[in-house]
């Protein structure tokens, strides 16, 4: 194939092709241990952002305490600025005056981001589903990772959830 | 559980036929009457009427605090009713103020617990209630006094211009402020006097009629 | 340049000396709320609360659903404290319904509501010491309170979410060792509850920030209608429980606790005082208590309450909830309105913050036991 397209007079047009070419085969030879080797960083240093908007807070709060102790997995305390996460835990219901704060916030996180919908709430609106002030589920505002179910979910759900998300990040390209 | 004597069943019958002819044709049973008492009776429910009318003794202590208000106001308020810890009186916005200052003064009540509002569409009113309570004097401190007034409502809200609007408390009692700006974004009321009357709860971009009045309907009810 | 922002949010112009600061709603010193701080330098100038962030309209969802159904979600509010924003709910229903209550049920009740007032004490106590930095204090309150989760899950099945109380007594009874396992885990908590004075309440640190910061005088708490510990430290004696006793609390031997300082550490220190109290009330209700009996009894299906209103109030974690509910002869409440500690303390906020360092801002906050979820309703 190289020889083809080196004896083809169009000389510039191929020598592209050409380099394109290579490239792809570079990525795909190099590309998928480097992948694991950026991937293997990002999922023991999650950080999520402290935006509390609902009651699920409680068991998210519950989930660094002694007994559950999610930084064992990984998933590192909520604390800091938002520049520095990468992780947006949605902890439960969304209300329309907290929807547009909600994507400034996610809008202001570096890339890569990963979203968790915690509770019913964040999932499709649960109890709440017929009030006037909340939005059912935030997948029209967010692109969702894992979907964490519970009202509220008991803190081993959520820890399932961050590993489910790990095992996501794990399989993605690394970008 | 207390299944009853037949005497129990045969009162309940007759009041539960009175509610249903008076209110509610579409529940009238496809069970008899013979079927309802045994499916009552396997399941081990309870077969006394809705609400047993009680007598209870009128309270002295309250009595005398509603009298006190009624000899100072006259026919200027209505007293709704004196229970056990809790009198509720009736006035119209008008007199809201003096009757509040006379509360403060003379009863000794010195903070709202809470100002509710309750959107009545059928006879075009919203009561606006303040549920007053008392720290510093000793022997109120189980009673709640309930201050009502009524102020007109108008079918198509214009909350701020219209003409549902009271006089506001807030000079009175300080602690009303937060409780009528929820109420005047939840029901339209407006309290004249209020110096920050802002929204409290609801979106900044809420366009809709005010949320906890009747003719608002939530989703798919 | 001009930046089209969402409505409702600004970029305010800054003059030569006053800054405002958005603190909130995504900052780990404000919770589900905004405060809209202006600073001059390090001190505070005024703040303006913006709540509303959770505002669900659990008021409006309550008409439209009967006795029952409305259980579950008028609990929502204040999940890890969820045995008392039931309570006055299920005291109103009973006075609508004119329902007793057998009297197993009604201790059972007041040993529920005690726990969790003891879980949310701990909650709180754990995000207070976490605000001032203090992360051992975040560990073990958080961790002491899963001790009391496990007791309530016992007994409800569930773990904060118990909707343990119904109109008419309990949803079960008791498991069978409850009894053992309760005063066992009491007299372990009271234990831990010294080591917390010594490693908190007795840090240098603690006093020097919390100390003479946000001082609220007694009169001022009683013309702003504070409530729960925050009018408590501040020097007046009120307690639901003790003035207007519900169920069996007055059978129970317990005080009130007053302090009168009025300031930060004054109204720290309220809710860790009564946590001792709790554990009073817990042992004396297990004492007292029937062994045996009816825990709960039966309504009629879809039940109507009266044409009548009644407006019931209990102690909760954070001051006096109560409830006004009007029927009119429909098996659903025409209204219910909730009245909560939370929303009535918010009023102290602009109050207390004025004239403050920035720095304070989260121990005053804090201090003033607000939990945003159940001010919003």
């Amino acid at each position: 194939m190289i020889k083809e397209l080196l004896n083809q007079d169009t000389a510039p047009h191929a020598t592209n092709v050409l380099v394109g070419k290579l490239g792809d085969i570079l990525i795909r030879a190099v590309g998928k241990p480097f992948d694991m080797a950026i991937n293997w960083g990002r999922i023991y240093s999650l950080w999520p952002v402290h935006l509390e908007t609902a009651c699920c807070s409680v068991e998210f709060g519950a989930a660094s305490s002694p007994r559950y102790d999610v930084e064992r997995f990984g998933i590192i305390e909520a604390f800091g600025s938002l520049r520095q996460c990468d992780l947006i835990v949605v902890m439960g219901t969304i209300t329309r005056k907290m929807a547009p704060r909600l994507r400034m916030v996610y809008d202001q996180m570096p890339d890569p981001k990963y979203v968790i919908a915690m509770g019913a709430c964040a999932i499709t609106g649960g109890l709440y589903f017929d009030s006037y002030n909340v939005l059912p589920g935030i997948d029209g505002i967010l692109p969702v990772d894992v979907y964490v179910p519970g009202c509220p979910p008991r803190p081993e759900t959520l820890i399932q959830g961050a590993m489910l998300l790990q095992e996501k990040i794990k399989r993605t390209k690394a970008k | 559980m207390s299944s009853g004597t037949e005497k129990d069943i045969e009162v309940k019958d007759t009041t539960e036929e009175h509610s249903d002819n008076s209110e509610n044709t579409a529940k009238s049973d496809s069970m008899s009457k013979g079927e309802a008492k045994k499916f009552y009776e396997e399941k081990g429910l309870d077969l006394s009427p809705d609400v047993p009318v009680k007598p209870k003794p009128v309270p002295i202590f309250e009595k005398s605090l509603a009298d006190k208000i009624s000899s100072k106001f006259g026919d200027k308020i209505r007293v709704d009713y004196v229970r056990a810890d809790r009198i509720r009186v009736t006035t119209k916005r008008e007199d809201i103020v003096d009757v509040a200052k006379f509360i403060r003064d003379e009863l000794k009540y010195d903070h709202a617990e809470s100002v509710s509002g309750v959107d009545y569409p059928d006879s075009s009113e919203i009561e606006v209630i303040y549920h007053l309570g008392s720290y510093t004097d000793e022997k109120l401190g189980r009673q709640i006094f309930a201050l009502a007034t009524r102020v007109p409502r108008e079918d198509i809200p214009n909350p701020g211009s219209d003409t549902t609007r009271t006089p506001s408390l807030r000079d009175v009692f300080y602690s009303v402020e937060f409780h009528e700006r929820e109420c005047f974004e939840m029901f339209g009321v407006y309290f004249e006097g209020h110096p920050d009357m802002r929204r409290l709860l609801l979106p900044e971009d809420w366009a809709d009629i005010p949320p906890f009045r009747k003719d608002f309907k939530i989703k798919g009810r | 340049m001009t930046t089209q922002l969402p409505p409702g949010m600004h970029l305010e112009t800054v003059d030569d000396k006053i800054m405002t600061l958005n603190v909130g709603p995504q900052h780990p010193g404000s919770g589900h709320m905004r405060l809209i701080i202006k600073v001059d330098g390090d001190y505070i100038v005024s703040c303006d609360p913006d709540p509303g962030y959770v505002h669900r309209g659990e008021e409006k969802m309550a008409e439209y659903r009967n006795y029952i159904q409305n259980i579950p979600h008028l609990e929502r509010p204040v999940i890890h404290d969820s045995s008392n924003i039931l309570y006055p709910y299920c005291l109103g229903v009973e006075e609508l319904l004119g329902i007793e209550v057998p009297e197993r049920a009604k201790y059972i009740r007041v040993i529920a509501a005690e726990l969790n007032r003891c879980i949310y004490i701990l909650y709180w106590l754990a995000i207070y010491g976490i605000f001032l930095g203090h992360s051992t204090m975040f560990m073990w309150p958080a961790g002491d309170r899963e001790l009391f989760i496990d007791l309530l899950e016992a007994m409800s099945g569930a773990r904060v979410t118990h909707a343990y109380l119904v109109p008419g007594g309990v949803r079960n009874d008791l498991p069978s060792n409850f009894e053992e396992r309760c005063l066992r885990q009491v007299e372990y908590f009271e234990k831990r509850l010294k080591e917390y004075e010594a490693i908190f309440y007795q840090n240098p640190l603690l006093k020097a920030r919390t100390e003479g910061s946000g001082i609220l005088s007694r009169t001022d708490a009683i013309r702003l209608g504070t409530t729960g510990s925050v009018l408590r430290a501040s020097g007046v004696d009120f307690d639901v429980r003790k003035k207007e006793p519900y169920d069996v609390y007055e059978n129970l031997d317990f005080q009130t606790i007053v302090m009168k300082e009025g300031d930060s550490y004054a109204r720290s220190r309220v809710p860790y005082l009564e946590m001792f109290e709790s554990c009073r009330i817990i042992r004396d209700a297990l004492k007292k208590m029937p062994k045996s009996g009816s825990v709960r009894t039966k309504l009629k299906p879809n039940p109507k309450g009266g044409n009548d209103e009644v407006y019931r109030r209990v102690e909760s974690g954070r001051g006096a909830i109560g409830y006004y509910i009007v029927s009119n002869n429909r098996p659903e409440p025409y209204r219910v309105k909730i009245s909560v500690g939370s929303f009535r303390n918010l009023i102290c906020m602009p109050y207390l913050l004025k004239g403050e360092k920035l720095g304070n801002m989260p121990a005053v906050y804090w201090g003033l036991n607000y939990w945003p979820v159940e001010a919003d309703r």
